[in-house]
């Protein structure tokens, strides 16, 4: 996974390169929190553009990400969704929450 | 005449978070015999995935234990179990609900059983607490006739 830190908009993009599963996802969750921790950005942005797989393991990355991101007074948004990633997270509900920004 | 595929697989493997990987996508290997759509194939992998999960992570507890899968081909039709010799489930109607985790602290989601009923035609859990759990997951490949017809006009799926 890739981040980028825009200071002058204080904004984070997560760019995750991927297979979300139980088992990448650990690694995932914990560079997200380390960044958010370390930037304290105003908006958290994860694209999804270079996801080849996710299960319902990126639904709990999601929400994880949107509470801690949140707690720390920032917001968080989801990029370029693929078929299947969409297909997951609308079946989740959790688009009626995080909104889909363009990016 | 189309000919009728007959096949089946095992795959015997433990209970380590990297097999998830390895169980999904030898299955959706061994599916690409029936010539799904990329789609069909996603929703396969992601039932799949989620079944293991589930092994890994309720049935073993993250301990270790051997996990199978038995896939068959019948005609256009796939036929997936997933077993395991862990500790089975209490209430099966209340483990399928949406969002029902019992493991809200490792961010799970809960939409496990959700997301295999609904990826796949059908979806049965079998459980005895003490023994293990069976998931019997099946889905039917749309037949290569429509997928022609819709070449010949133009059209492609997604």
């Amino acid at each position: 996974m890739e981040s980028k830190f825009y200071e002058e908009n204080k904004l984070l993009v997560f760019k995750i390169k991927d297979e979300i599963d139980d088992c990448s996802v650990q690694k995932i969750r914990r560079k997200a929190d380390y960044e958010i921790e370390r930037y304290m950005p105003k908006k958290v942005v994860f694209d999804f553009d270079s996801v080849t797989f996710m299960d319902s393991a990126g639904i709990g990355l999601i929400i994880g990400r949107y509470k801690f991101a949140n707690m720390l007074g920032g917001k968080l948004e989801v990029a370029n969704l693929t078929q299947s990633v969409r297909k997951i997270f609308e079946m989740s509900g959790i688009l009626k929450l995080i909104p889909v920004t363009e990016i | 005449m189309k000919e009728t595929i007959e096949n089946e697989m095992e795959l015997q493997f433990i209970s380590k978070s990297t097999n998830e990987s390895f169980a999904r996508i030898t299955v959706a290997a061994f599916a690409s015999q029936l010539d799904p759509t990329i789609e069909e194939l996603a929703d396969i992998k992601t039932a799949v995935s989620e079944a293991v999960t589930n092994c890994i992570i309720h049935a073993y507890d993250n301990k270790q234990g051997i996990i199978k899968i038995n896939a068959k081909l019948q005609e256009n039709e796939i036929i997936i179990k997933i077993s395991d010799n862990g500790k089975g489930i209490e209430n099966i109607d209340v483990a399928k609900e949406p969002l029902y985790t019992t493991k809200p602290n490792l961010e799970r989601s809960g939409m496990g059983f959700t997301i295999m009923e609904s990826f796949m035609d059908s979806m049965k859990v079998e459980s005895i607490v003490g023994l293990g759990t069976k998931i019997t997951l099946t889905k039917t490949i749309k037949k290569e006739e429509d997928t022609e017809e819709s070449k010949l006009i133009g059209l492609t799926k997604e």
